[in-house]
């Protein structure tokens, strides 16, 4: 996988790993084409360490543990080549993983890729962009500015 | 469920294309695998069926396999054969065992047992600590009990008889060689298919 390659598939892996069950679950329903999978691993719940640094420069620190959801799902195709999609999710839905997993394979099938691409990434990005830009607006509508009188000088 | 693991560099990572499902119950076939393989080991050349079903990558049989995605995580190096390399990344992927040199290694999986290097090239434990040594698992063309070479030692009420075809001569004679510097030494799990016996060091063998 090129770097490139990779930093294509990061975009659509955050995308979906930001989506709520209900959306994901409506984009599986609105498949023309399900296709079959199995799971490599039982998909499991449990925490990683996130970390942090300060002011993102300085020596890394743990923050804490976070609960989260993986899943690794293989597709079989025709030609008998396997495509595994994988997902790390917050949180505790199992579902939710196993769909983001499903759609991480789907998108690298080259002639799904475009469809998927178009009728599920871009609809979860475009919510997703318009969550935080109204969240940021309100935040700004709050914002305070302070002004000091300087005295003497 | 450990931390996600992150590879560092491109050399490291998984081909995804190769891999396969591991057990259908990690915990559960696990701990039954545990269990049979602490039975072979109580009782030297007991053949003991693999208790999980597993669809085992080629070219290992499903016991092999399941020893160690049992045993192995990523504590515990592990020494592949060069002719099962094709099996890296799915024992990579299940159990995030790192690979290593036979000296290094706590288990070595051999899939060829006459392209095995020499039973002193891996790690024999020190005296202080004879658990260090590695375990190898090597599966074999077949396996029958009740004839065969005859077994003696701890766990044996009398003696046992323990069949393994095609297996290398070299092997008995290093093996024996290596019986002085008890309580160092080498405990070996052979494997055919989906059965699985043990020959832990105590184990004293005459043809």
């Amino acid at each position: 996988m090129t770097s490139l390659e990779a930093a294509t598939r990061q975009r659509w892996l955050a995308v979906l790993a930001r989506a709520r069950l209900s959306e994901l679950e409506s984009a599986w329903d609105s498949l023309a084409e399900k296709p079959a999978y199995s799971l490599l691993r039982p998909t499991e719940t449990g925490l990683a360490m996130v970390r942090g640094r300060v002011g993102g420069t300085g020596q890394p620190f743990n923050l804490g543990e976070m609960t989260m959801t993986r899943a690794a799902v293989q597709l079989r195709q025709e030609g008998g080549k396997a495509v595994s999609g994988f997902a790390h999710v917050a949180g505790r839905q199992a579902r939710r993983a196993e769909l983001v997993a499903v759609f991480d394979a789907l998108l690298q099938v080259s002639d799904r890729h475009d469809a998927i691409a178009e009728r599920v990434i871009a609809p979860l990005a475009a919510r997703q962009s318009a969550d935080k830009a109204a969240f940021a607006r309100k935040i700004a509508a709050s914002k305070v500015e302070f002004f000091t009188v300087v005295r003497g000088s | 469920m450990s931390v996600v693991e992150v590879a560092p560099s491109t050399e490291l990572a998984i081909d995804a294309a190769r891999l396969a499902p591991g057990f259908g119950d990690p915990v559960h076939d696990a701990q039954a695998t545990f269990r049979a393989v602490l039975d072979a080991m109580a009782h030297p050349g007991r053949l003991v069926e693999l208790p999980a079903r597993l669809a085992a990558p080629a070219p290992l049989g499903e016991a092999a396999i399941a020893v160690v995605l049992t045993l192995c995580d990523v504590e515990t190096p592990l020494w592949l054969d060069p002719g099962l390399a094709p099996s890296a990344d799915y024992l990579r992927f299940h159990c995030g065992v790192p690979l290593t040199s036979p000296d290094l290694a706590h288990f070595a999986l051999i899939g060829d047992p006459h392209a095995m290097p020499p039973l002193d090239a891996f790690a024999l434990g020190s005296d202080e600590y004879p658990d260090r040594s590695t375990t190898l698992i090597i599966e074999v063309e077949q396996l029958q009990a009740g004839r065969g070479m005859i077994l003696s030692g701890p766990g044996i009420a009398d003696t046992a008889r323990l069949a393994v075809s095609s297996f290398p001569e070299r092997f008995w004679a290093e093996r024996q060689l290596l019986a002085e510097l008890f309580p160092r030494g080498l405990d070996v799990i052979l494997t055919c298919g989906s059965l699985l016996a043990a020959l832990p060091r105590t184990t004293r063998v005459a043809a």
